[in-house]
């Protein structure tokens, strides 16, 4: 641990975490900052380097080089201290698949000592009963589907209160409902003061229930902040649906505007507009339109979304950068 | 990592559990491994072994000439107790090398495989405690698997034969009861033969992330070593394998009680607790776990 304390408080924080496997380098000098209390996304392609940062974070694989403090104390130095205060979910669940999922929670609850074995009965059935699981947890772990291994990895995690709780890929295998379950956990774990510390590569999923984010390519760490400050980079668009396209195009370059036509269909062209500045409001854009003889078909401002930002930041359908 | 494991050093903030839990993954452990089925077909195997020989022997209607066969086969007629000795001298050199190569085997390698690994370590379980609990589990089932012949052994020797005082291989003849005692002590000095070799699977568990490829290994390690022995220009080297004793209980069948040969084995043993020990703690506690 560094002698002066971090200028934020924050549940993860690392400086120049790199590792690499023979000549391939899987993360390149990450610099992570988790604040305490946030529900921070991390986001990025298969592949960009997500689950080995999390092994790392976790002290199952060691670090080429860099640090890394996790609640404030160095790892992997202090993984006996720090580890008891995280639930993690790495890499997909993972359970004895002949043992029922109680025996299976209650075996991994065993493997932390400082669990105490007299609360282990009920620790273990209310975290069943979290993820709605307690009809199932005297079946074997073989005859569930993987939305309930899923539950079950994410009871797991739940076993002890903790202070931060890494998932990775939370609702992969997950239906729609379990998808909304699990988003309303992460909700209501991070309202009682938890750190939500989870992957995935779904935009909507982590636009819907984080605070924060960071953004992984190619093991690198191309954006982070907060989620609104990361939409801000983005690009506020006018959209004009208009039979007049030359017309629009005059009227919004008299505005100061850059217009373009997008080229979808030509019998219904649109015209689209980066929103530069504030000066001008919406309804005056329209106002000027209908004054310079344009008809309108539709007007629409388009905000940033995180989807672009990213497609942006890490490449577009199968040229993601490998 | 190697010094924070001695001393679980609470910090005020952490619960304040009780001291002890550290056991509990320990009975979890046998309590996984119990619960297998695998460990119980591999045990009702061991059991089969005595079984099967004694019914053989039973339903042959020619008599074995002294020394005909394995080793005491001859005298199972005379008296059953000699069934359970017979059966582990059938077993040593290739069955229980088998279950005790799967069940070591699959230590540190089958979780890997299964993914369980990274949850126990997460947890967090230590690699040095898990590493510990894991042999400790793999001995007690070498204890288990012998106990297992040894009863087997004598319940199916007194039903399909007499019983009755035990002529020793010095001549003397011993009581019913200390004949009992001294297959109790056949069957651990059995199970201290087995400890090297299981340390020797927890080691090569802990190379791989494919438990089948790890319960092979050491199956094979096991064959070697018995090839080895039977080499004579390598008999500088027969002291030192760990299979070299594996069948030197004999001596435990003599008037007075010779303990010379446990000793000796129990010396190779440990030599192989230290060195195999060793190699597992360094390649484990260093390992990537990327499963």
């Amino acid at each position: 641990m560094t002698g002066q304390p971090p200028a934020l408080d924050l549940a993860i924080e690392t400086r120049g975490l790199t590792k690499r496997f023979g000549t391939q380098t899987a993360v390149n000098g990450i610099d992570l900052a988790v604040p305490r209390g946030s529900v921070f996304g991390f986001l990025g392609p298969n592949g960009s380097g997500k689950t080995t940062s999390i092994r790392m974070l976790l002290a199952l694989t060691q670090a080429t080089s860099g640090t890394i403090a996790v609640l404030g104390q160095s790892m992997p130095t202090r993984l006996h201290e720090v580890l008891p205060h995280v639930g993690a979910l790495v890499e997909g669940p993972a359970f004895y698949p002949f043992l029922s999922g109680l025996a299976n929670l209650w075996r991994l609850d065993t493997a932390d000592r400082h669990a105490p074995s007299g609360t282990r009965r009920a620790r273990v059935q209310l975290a069943l009963e979290r993820v709605g699981l307690s009809h199932a947890a005297d079946k074997k772990v073989h005859a569930y589907s993987l939305g309930m291994k899923q539950r079950l990895g994410l009871a797991n995690a739940l076993l002890l209160p903790r202070e931060l709780l890494i998932l990775d890929e939370p609702t992969n295998g997950l239906d729609p409902q379990g998808t909304r379950e699990v988003r309303s956990l992460v909700r209501s774990l991070a309202a009682e003061g938890t750190t939500v510390f989870v992957s995935s590569h779904l935009l909507a999923e982590v636009e819907q229930m984080c605070t924060h984010a960071a953004v992984m390519s190619v093991g690198s760490i191309v954006a982070q902040g907060t989620l609104a400050a990361l939409r801000q980079v983005g690009e506020t668009r006018v959209l004009v649906r208009t039979p007049d396209a030359a017309g629009a195009m005059r009227v919004l370059t008299h505005l100061g505007l850059e217009p373009a036509r997008r080229a979808i269909d030509a019998a219904d062209p649109v015209v689209v507009a980066p929103l530069i500045s504030t000066r001008w409001q919406p309804e005056a854009i329209v106002t000027a339109l209908v004054a310079g003889g344009v008809r309108i078909r539709g007007f629409a401002i388009e905000e940033p979304s995180l989807e672009e930002r990213f497609v942006a930041l890490t490449g577009e359908g199968f040229d993601v950068v490998q | 990592m190697s010094s924070s494991e001695v001393l679980p050093s609470v910090p005020g903030s952490v619960n304040p559990a009780r001291r002890g839990g550290g056991w509990d993954l320990l009975g979890s452990e046998i309590s996984v491994l119990f619960r297998r089925r695998r460990t119980w077909a591999m045990l009702v195997a061991v059991a089969l072994i005595p079984i099967l020989l004694a019914v053989a022997v039973r339903l042959s209607s020619s008599t074995l000439a002294p020394g005909e066969g394995p080793p005491f086969l001859d005298r199972v007629t005379q008296n059953g107790l000699f069934v359970g000795f017979t059966a582990m001298v059938v077993a040593i050199p290739l069955f229980l090398p088998l279950t005790i190569g799967v069940v070591a085997g699959d230590t540190i390698a089958g979780e890997a495989g299964l993914g369980t690994l990274r949850y126990l370590l997460v947890a967090p379980a230590g690699r040095v405690r898990l590493l510990l609990v894991k042999y400790v589990g793999a001995a007690l089932f070498c204890l288990v698997a012998t106990l297992t012949l040894t009863v087997s052994g004598a319940l199916i020797g007194a039903a399909l034969f007499p019983v009755g005082p035990v002529t020793l291989l010095s001549g003397d003849t011993i009581s019913v009861t200390e004949s009992l005692l001294r297959s109790l002590l056949v069957a651990a000095y059995v199970t201290v033969s087995l400890l090297g070799l299981s340390m020797i699977g927890l080691f090569i568990s802990t190379l791989t992330d494919v438990p089948v490829g790890a319960m092979a290994a050491t199956i094979v390690v096991s064959v070697v070593a018995q090839i080895l022995d039977v080499i004579p220009q390598l008999s500088w080297l027969h002291p030192w394998l760990f299979s070299h004793y594996w069948l030197g209980f004999a001596d435990l069948l003599r008037q007075p009680l010779d303990l010379g040969s446990f000793g000796q084995n129990a010396i190779v043993q440990l030599c192989y607790l230290a060195v195999f020990g060793a190699l597992a703690y360094s390649r484990f506690v260093t390992k990537d776990i990327l499963s």
